[in-house]
C-alpha cells in the first residue's frame, strides 16, 4: 500500500516538474520569437534607407555629411555579428539617431518636403519606427516575463539544473542617447 | 482609487473569471445531478448534462466569426483601403505578440468596435465609420488595443463556453419541467427501492426550484463574467499601448455619443460599449453586459 502511494507521489512530482520545465521553454521561445520580430521591423528600415537617401540627395546636395552618416550607420548595423546583442542595440540606436538627424535637416528644404515620393517614404519611415518601438516593447515584456519565471521559487531550482539564463533587455546603453535630440537652426 | 499597475489589474481579473467559470460548471453539474436524482439516478443526469453541453459546444465552435461579420454589415479591408487604421492595428498586434488579424469596416454613424475569433490565428476586428471619424489616432489605437486584448485573452472563446453552458442549463431545466407536466403523479420507477421514493421526492423538489431559478442565475453569472472581461481588456489594452489616456478619452467620446445602432442582443456583449442607446453608458447593476463607462475611465486614469 505504501508503495503505491510513493509511486503516485513520484508521478505527480514528475508531471508537475515537467509542467514547470515546459512553461520555461515556452517562455524562452516567446522571447526568441519577439527578438525575431524586432529583426523583421529593423530589416524594413534597412530596405527603406537607400531609397530615402537617393531622394534626399536630389534636393539637398549640401547635406552630404548627414546622408553619409546615415549610410555608414546602416552598413554598421547590418554588419553586426549575429548573437552580439550589445553591439546590435548600440548600432541600431545609432542608426535611429542618424535618421532623426536627417529628418530634422530635411525641414529646411520645402521642395523636398513637397515631393510625393519623399512624403510616402517619410510616412513609411514613421510607421516603421513605431513598429520597431512596439516590437522592442514586446521583446522587453517577453524577456521580463521569462527572467521572472526563472527567478521564482521553485522554478529557479529547475532553471539551475537545466541552465536557463537571464536574457538581456533592449536598453539604451549610452546615457548620452537619453538626451533629447537637439534642434539647431 | 488606489494606484495599481496594469499587471495587478490583469491578475485580479483572471482570478475573478476563474471563479465565475468554476461557478458555472458547478451549477451545470449540480443541475445534472439533481434532475437525475429526481428520476432515480444522479449519475445519469450528470452524463446527460455533459452530453448536451458537448453537442451545443461543437456546433458553436464551428459556426465561425464570418456569420457575425455578415450580420453586422461589415466588409473586409486591405492595407491600401485604410492605411492608417491598418498601421494602428498592426502596431498593436506587434505589441501584443499576435498575428495580424483580419480588419473589417462597418458603414454606420454609431461609434463602436468589436473583435471575433476563437483564437488569435482566426481573429478579426471590426470598427464603424462613425468611430473612425470621431477619434484621433491615439484613441483608435486604444480601442484597437482593447479589441486585440479580447483576442489574446481568449474572451470570445470564454463567452462562447459560458453561453453554451448557460444554454445547456436552460435546456435541461426546460426539459425537466416539461417532464413533470407530462408524467403527472405516477411514480412507477421506485418499485424496487424501499424509501427511495422519499429521496427522489426531495430531489424532485430541489429540482423544481433549481429549474425555475437557474436561467436567472446563469444570466447573472454570464453578465458578471462579461463585465470582468471588459475591465481585463481595458487593462490589457494599456499593456499593449502603454497609453491609458488614449483609451480613456476614446471611452469619454463614446459615452457622450447619441447615435443609435442596430445590433441583436446576442452580439451586444462583444462590442466595446453596448450598442443599445440606453445601455451605452454601461450599468452599475447586475444586469449590464459592460461596466459603467465612468468607472472604466476612472480605472484607466488611475494607472497614470
Amino acid at each position: 500500500m505504501v508503495w503505491i502511494i510513493l509511486l503516485a507521489a513520484a508521478v505527480v512530482l514528475f508531471l508537475w516538474g515537467m509542467g514547470l520545465y515546459n512553461g520555461l521553454i515556452g517562455r524562452r521561445k516567446q522571447v526568441d520569437n519577439a527578438w525575431a520580430q524586432i529583426d523583421v521591423q529593423l530589416k524594413r528600415r534597412y530596405d527603406l534607407i537607400p531609397n530615402l537617401v537617393e531622394t534626399v540627395k536630389g534636393y539637398a546636395k549640401h547635406e552630404s555629411g548627414v546622408l553619409e552618416a546615415v549610410t555608414r550607420a546602416r552598413s554598421g548595423a547590418m554588419s553586426v555579428r549575429p548573437g552580439d546583442t550589445g553591439a546590435k542595440i548600440a548600432a541600431e540606436t545609432e542608426l535611429g539617431s542618424a535618421l532623426k538627424g536627417l529628418m530634422i535637416q530635411v525641414e529646411a528644404y520645402p521642395d523636398l518636403k513637397a515631393n510625393q515620393n519623399f512624403l510616402a517614404l517619410q510616412e513609411e519611415l514613421t510607421g516603421t519606427e513605431n513598429k520597431i518601438s512596439f516590437a522592442r516593447q514586446h521583446y522587453n515584456d517577453s524577456a521580463t516575463n521569462y527572467n521572472t519565471a526563472i527567478a521564482l521559487f521553485p522554478a529557479c531550482l529547475l532553471a539551475g539544473m537545466f541552465n536557463f539564463r537571464d536574457v538581456d533587455l533592449w536598453q539604451i546603453a549610452d546615457p548620452v542617447e537619453r538626451q533629447a535630440v537637439k534642434v539647431q537652426f | 482609487m488606489a494606484r495599481r499597475t496594469f499587471q495587478e489589474l490583469i491578475a485580479a481579473n483572471k482570478r475573478n473569471s476563474f471563479i465565475l467559470i468554476a461557478g458555472m460548471f458547478a451549477l451545470l453539474g449540480v443541475i445534472g445531478a439533481v434532475f437525475g436524482g429526481a428520476y432515480g439516478d444522479p449519475r445519469v443526469g450528470l452524463i446527460a448534462a455533459g452530453g448536451v453541453a458537448g453537442i451545443v459546444f461543437l456546433i458553436s465552435w464551428f459556426s465561425g466569426g464570418d456569420i457575425l461579420m455578415a450580420v453586422n454589415g461589415a466588409h473586409e479591408i486591405r492595407k491600401s483601403d485604410a492605411p492608417q487604421l491598418w498601421n494602428v492595428v498592426e502596431e498593436m498586434a506587434i505589441a501584443a505578440g499576435l498575428p495580424m488579424p483580419r480588419v473589417f469596416i462597418i458603414d454606420s454613424d454609431a461609434p463602436n468596435a468589436f473583435a471575433t475569433g476563437v483564437d488569435p490565428q482566426h481573429a478579426a476586428v471590426a470598427i464603424t465609420t462613425g468611430l473612425l471619424e470621431k477619434l484621433k489616432r491615439d484613441e483608435v489605437q486604444g480601442v484597437m488595443a482593447h479589441e486585440l486584448a479580447h483576442v489574446r485573452n481568449f474572451d470570445i472563446r470564454y463567452s462562447m463556453l459560458m453561453a453554451v453552458m448557460a444554454g445547456a442549463i436552460v435546456l435541461l431545466s426546460d426539459v425537466f419541467l416539461r417532464s413533470l407536466w407530462f408524467s403527472g403523479g405516477s411514480r412507477r420507477r421506485s418499485n424496487d427501492r424501499d424509501g427511495g421514493g422519499a429521496i427522489m421526492a426531495v430531489f424532485m423538489l430541489i429540482g423544481i426550484v433549481l429549474a425555475i431559478l437557474s436561467p436567472v442565475i446563469t444570466a447573472l453569472i454570464q453578465l458578471a463574467m462579461s463585465r470582468q472581461r471588459e475591465y481585463l481588456a481595458d487593462a490589457s489594452a494599456v499593456e499593449f499601448s502603454r497609453n491609458p489616456e488614449g483609451l480613456a478619452s476614446a471611452l469619454e467620446k463614446l459615452a457622450s455619443d447619441k447615435s443609435p445602432m442596430e445590433a441583436n442582443k446576442a452580439t451586444a456583449a462583444l462590442y466595446i460599449v453596448n450598442p443599445k442607446l440606453g445601455l451605452r453608458g454601461g450599468g452599475t447593476d447586475w444586469f449590464s453586459t459592460h461596466p459603467p463607462i465612468q468607472e472604466r475611465i476612472v480605472r484607466l486614469r488611475a494607472l497614470n
